[in-house]
């Protein structure tokens, strides 16, 4: 057995962590934080408030900035609902049942996620255009899908489908058969287990899909103004109508007040998503 | 290399882990920390380790203050219980890993470094294995490839934490024998933490035994067996029937029964009589307590028997080697019963 | 028997409506599109794709694109691994602060933070416009201000693909390592590097593909100054418009970024399928 000698602590008072890299880890990524993302934010927030309410009021008295308020509010959430439903059931199938293709389909729903928003918005305007495969086809029932805010829906829930899908899949694979084994043992019918035992444990995560959806769809830029055809008070969605603005003289204040509004609403679905996130972290407990 | 550990103590909010625990330990011997959850084992481990800081208290290492060394600087050797293998490296690198990272100056050259890896792999029996991975081990080679990974950097102190709590049954009793050797072989200073009492009595030189952060006794297995020096200590080793009675002058006292038993202590007071089940013997009417019997198994040479006695609430267990002529008492009967070696704790 | 099998599956003509249904609604609202691009990328030809893609404006639009994730990607990603160990390895007050804050930019419009950005660094107005002016910096309608966009907006993915999978591996490896001497650099290129390595290049997967393909917040900052500072997002955007019907070209540009991100998303599936074990269990919630 060889004799040790230890070195003589380094520091004579502080208490040295096992783990290196607190310090430098917390630091670095605190700044990478506060320049890249707070800097900015606090910008925007600071002469929002900077407008006093006589510049608020001015810009929220212009009918354009309602209107457009409007137009992203109402095509968000059909959006997200549609999103929901539709992501829902293509969750449902793809955890429940087993088919040929499966993979390929589960895969697929990714697309939207990795698709630039600009690539998406003029292929879907393409489409459903009166000269696209399926705008010319819905012609002579008199549907127009392009210029109108039913092009927008269409457009968000492009993107907003995959949120819904993703969203629901892992709590149904945490799920597993013994509820339902349990209810059916029970002698409860399909229809009532589904209704009793499974929606409850997943309306969390449909709530939670849901708001990523709509705040996805409050915010999306690239993938509507081709399809939208931006016509003024009509279908105009707010981010647009911040980069019109912009490019006026004296319309930042506008812009500041339509973009604060804007992140106000994302805030709000933010918050909800936590909140559903807490009910899904109780639900899945009692779950056990 | 020595270890002495003085008033240490570490709170959790409102909870005291460790409360001014103080220890001892020899070069070379295998101590064994056992208690409950809870207890402060597994805390008093880490915080020898550096693992985690005491609020108060000293540890030293040989002579020299240890305290404010970090979990680098303090070479430990610590073996966690899911092992922390490296995934990413074969048995031979993980081995080596803790030589290959010494600085330049105290690092031994290549060939010294894989000569020892092979010597290690000898030593815990696994002298093909070096090519593996930690992924294609059992359970069991995966405890041994992290105990001589700790080994190869020449530990001040070989840390254990509950080190065959993740094995099966039959594993662990085996490592654990195959521990005590190669311990005897290395004489390497060794703490390890364990629930298991039968584990802590079978491979430990002495056993530290822990309630709630503090130290209720420290002793060979032998002394810790016979001679618990607390209700608590006395029920956490092996099995205990308890008699309520009272103590005077010099003897206990049984619910008014006229049987007396010598105690130590010579108050006034309520106690508790420790005795284990085949620490008691059926006797002649008066010379032990009378009790009813409640069931009787018979196995081959053992007799079980689950006894009531007058006045007592818990029933006690007795287990008696039956000889060939002798007659299982039936349920219902009385008998009468009197502890052979028991402790006796006042309240 | 086949009454309690009845009960826990719907029947054969149920699932496969819904199946059907599933897949139509897949293929109406995602495949579609996808072959639509296609479609009119190759439609007119090779020849017309390869003469829009080579074109001076469209390669530079390329190299802006490629030199802006060329920025942004590399320090989103060291920056995400420095924050998920801080976040992941030690105890302090204010993690949860910070994880949501590190969420901010997913709940944030591309064309806001842009705005943002324009409030900092317009020449006449930002924040920092003397300051700017002074040295004659020009931030916006210029790389800068591409790269700070986008740094923004992709800002989250690569650490938030680390903190759980680094939180589900748990520190043990990396104590153990330091118990047996190693210094902190061992201790992270040898031990924690090759344990995130998976997660890692998932994460920076996502980044380069979101950052490639970064619309609102650059619109706003770019100026759109062709050949200057117009990524291939806005180039594409600029071929529509000009052509309008025979956006063949504007397709054919499209398709490179399409391509792009269709690479990603193979990438991605492979490694799911590959080495899924060596990530984190919940990684789909984007």
């Amino acid at each position: 057995m060889s004799e040790h000698a230890l070195p003589l602590p380094t520091s004579a008072v502080r208490w040295r962590r096992p783990l290196p890299g607190f310090g430098l880890g917390l630091g670095l990524g605190l700044t990478w934080l506060g320049l890249v993302v707070l800097l900015p934010l606090a910008a925007l927030i600071l002469r929002s408030g900077g407008l006093g309410l006589a510049g608020w009021l001015r810009a929220i008295g212009d009918p354009r900035v309602i209107a457009s308020l409007k137009v992203s509010f109402a095509t968000a959430f059909i959006a997200a609902v549609c999103s929901l439903l539709g992501g829902a059931l293509i969750a449902w199938v793809l955890e429940r049942y087993r088919f040929s293709g499966r993979r390929l389909l589960d895969a697929l729903v990714d697309l939207p996620f990795a698709l630039p928003t600009a690539v998406a918005g003029i292929t879907l305007a393409a489409i459903y255009d009166e000269n696209g495969w399926v705008g010319q086809l819905l012609q002579p029932l008199g549907i127009k899908l392009v210029n109108n805010t039913t092009g927008i829906v269409i457009a968000l829930i492009f993107i907003g489908l995959p949120f819904a899908v993703r969203t629901v899949q892992p709590v149904l694979e945490a799920l597993g058969r013994e509820q339902e084994e349990a209810a059916a043992s029970l002698g409860a019918s399909r229809l009532t287990t589904l209704r009793r035992v499974i929606l409850p444990e997943l309306l969390p995560a449909l709530l939670t899909g849901f708001s990523l959806a709509f705040a996805r769809g409050l915010g999306e830029f690239g993938s509507v103004i081709f399809i939208a055809g931006n016509l003024p008070m009509k279908t105009e969605i707010a981010p647009l109508l911040i980069t019109i603005r912009l490019e006026e003289e004296g319309g930042v204040t506008a812009a500041i007040v339509l973009a604060t509004l804007l992140l106000l609403m994302s805030f709000a679905c933010l918050v909800a998503i936590n909140a559903a996130s807490a009910l899904f972290a109780h639900g899945s407990r009692r779950g056990g | 290399m020595d270890l002495h550990i003085q008033a240490i103590a570490k709170r959790y909010a409102t909870v005291a882990a460790l409360d001014s625990v103080d220890l001892d330990v020899a070069s070379g011997e295998l101590v064994a920390l056992l208690g409950p959850s809870g207890s402060g084992k597994t805390t008093l481990l880490r915080v020898i380790a550096g693992l985690l800081q005491p609020d108060s208290g000293r540890l030293l290492f040989g002579d020299q203050d240890a305290t404010r060394l970090s979990l680098r600087e303090r070479n430990v050797g610590f073996v966690f219980q899911h092992y922390a293998l490296f995934k990413h490296m074969s048995v031979a690198e993980n081995i080596a890993f803790g030589l290959r990272s010494r600085p330049r100056a105290r690092r031994p050259d290549k060939a010294s470094i894989a000569q020892r890896v092979q010597e290690l792999l000898n030593l815990i029996q696994l002298p093909e294995l070096g090519a593996r991975y930690p992924e294609q081990l059992s359970g069991g080679q995966k405890q041994r490839v992290a105990l001589a990974r700790a080994l190869a950097i020449d530990p001040t102190v070989l840390l254990l934490d509950e080190p065959f709590g993740a094995l099966d049954a039959k594993v662990r009793i085996e490592l654990r024998r195959w521990l005590r050797r190669l311990h005897d072989q290395t004489g390497q200073t060794t703490l390890f933490v364990t629930h298991d009492q039968e584990e802590a009595l079978e491979l430990a030189d002495r056993v530290v035994v822990l309630k709630d952060g503090r130290i209720e006794q420290v002793g060979t297995p032998d002394e810790i067996y016979s001679a618990p020096a607390s209700a608590y200590v006395f029920d956490f080793i092996g099995r205990a029937n308890v008699i309520e009675g009272q103590t005077e002058g010099g003897q206990l006292s049984v619910n008014g029964h006229a049987l007396r038993l010598p105690v130590d202590s010579h108050s006034r007071s309520r106690a508790r009589l420790y005795v284990r089940p085949h620490d008691m013997a059926l006797v002649a009417d008066g010379e032990g307590l009378p009790a009813r019997v409640l069931s009787a198994h018979r196995l081959a040479e053992r007799i079980t028997l689950e006894l009531l006695v007058e006045g007592q609430v818990r029933p006690l267990e007795l287990d008696l080697v039956a000889t060939p002529d002798a007659v299982t008492p039936a349920p219902g009967s009385t008998v009468h019963v009197r502890p052979l070696r028991y402790r006796v704790y006042s309240d | 028997m086949a009454d309690a099998r009845d009960q826990l599956q719907e029947p054969a003509w149920v699932r496969w409506t819904l199946i059907t249904l599933a897949v139509a609604i897949m293929a109406l609202v995602l495949v579609l599109p996808l072959l639509m691009l296609l479609g009119a990328a190759f439609g007119s030809g090779l020849k017309v794709w390869i003469a829009a893609v080579t074109e001076p404006h469209t390669l530079s639009a390329l190299r802006l694109t490629l030199l802006t994730a060329a920025v942004v990607v590399p320090v989103n990603a060291i920056c995400g691994v420095f924050m998920a160990w801080a976040l992941t390895r030690f105890e302090f007050r204010g993690k949860r602060t910070l994880l949501a804050l590190i969420d901010l930019p997913f709940a944030v419009s591309p064309v806001v933070a842009g705005l943002c950005l324009v409030l900092l660094f317009s020449p006449t107005h930002g924040y920092f416009a003397d300051l700017l002016n002074q040295y004659d910096i020009k931030i916006l309608f210029a790389t800068p201000g591409i790269v700070l966009a986008t740094m923004f907006v992709t800002f989250p993915f690569v650490v938030r693909e680390l903190i759980p999978l680094m939180e589900q591996q748990g520190s043990d490896e990396e104590l153990a390592a330091r118990s047996l001497g190693a210094s902190a650099w061992t201790m992270f290129f040898r031990v924690t590097l090759p344990n995130i390595k998976w997660g890692l290049l998932y994460g920076v997967l996502l980044c380069s593909a979101r950052a490639m393909g970064e619309f609102g917040a650059v619109t706003v900052v770019s100026g759109n100054i062709m050949g200057k500072t117009n990524t291939l997002s806005l180039h594409v955007e600029v071929l529509y418009k000009q052509l309008g019907g025979e956006a063949a070209a504007a397709f054919a540009v499209a398709s490179l970024l399409a391509g792009l991100a269709l690479v990603t998303l193979v990438f991605k599936i492979w490694l799911e399928a590959r080495h899924g074990d060596a990530l984190a269990r919940s990684h789909r919630r984007h």
